[in-house]
């Protein structure tokens, strides 16, 4: 299964592909597109990939994971396009045997995806302008969309 | 590995999100002459194409769809990609 999609992230789904009748713990992860009080009215985000090597890092994650937590069921979906505000924009879910295995591996997948998975975001605000994302801490403009 | 004198290199090189917007394109080939490493496709890019000279001169960039340092050495037929800062999730 494609870990990138366009479609709204349905939660109960992935729930469903994890849980096994040996895995007594099972956490989500959702980020979702946040308009904090310093993000300057955010109604979207515009999300783009470099999909071939997207999904093989995302391969690699969770071979790792798997590697790490040998029991743990992992799944990992990540939108692309435009996501609105409040919308989730990536899951990971887990299940495992017992409750530490499954946040700790969860924490790591998420952790890693920000790190590693070549995905741009470009915040569009109410006013009309549209940002890339860097979150190294400078952002820049590209003006109006 | 000793390469051949006169040995060419034809790589394909990607752009994606601002970086294609300042490049004004989303991939494009550049020929190199052997050796040649990642931070030498960069140069060649940022030379070749007018508005990818706003590129930084050390962004981040992957070969063959993996994070790849920039003295890495590239062959005839690789895909070097350079990548903007990610902000997935």
């Amino acid at each position: 299964m494609p870990h990138l999609t366009p479609d709204p992230l349905v939660l109960h789904q992935l729930l469903a592909e994890v849980a096994a009748p040996r895995c007594g713990g099972l956490c989500a992860f959702l980020g979702t597109v946040r308009d904090g009080p310093g993000d300057g009215g955010v109604t979207g985000i515009e999300y783009s990939a470099y999909e071939a090597m997207a999904e093989a890092e995302l391969d690699r994650i969770l071979a790792e994971a798997s590697r790490q937590w040998r029991e743990a069921r992992i799944a990992v979906r990540h939108r692309l396009g435009l996501v609105p505000a409040e919308e989730a924009s990536v899951a990971v879910v887990v299940a495992t045997p017992h409750r530490a295995d499954a946040f700790a591996a969860c924490r790591y997948v998420i952790d890693e995806i920000k790190r590693r998975v070549p995905i741009w975001k470009k915040e569009l605000r109410a006013d009309g302008t549209a940002t890339w994302v860097d979150p190294s801490g400078h952002p820049s403009m590209v003006g109006p969309r | 590995m000793e390469t051949a004198i006169g040995a060419t290199a034809t790589v394909r090189v990607r752009f994606f999100a601002r970086y294609a917007e300042l490049a004004g394109r989303a991939e494009g080939t550049v020929t190199l002459g052997l050796p040649a490493t990642v931070a030498d496709v960069v140069a060649r890019a940022r030379a070749e194409w007018p508005g990818a000279a706003a590129l930084p001169a050390a962004p981040l960039a992957a070969v063959n769809r993996r994070h790849a340092r920039l003295d890495l050495a590239v062959a005839d037929g690789d895909e070097v990609a350079l990548l903007p800062p990610l902000a997935g999730g």
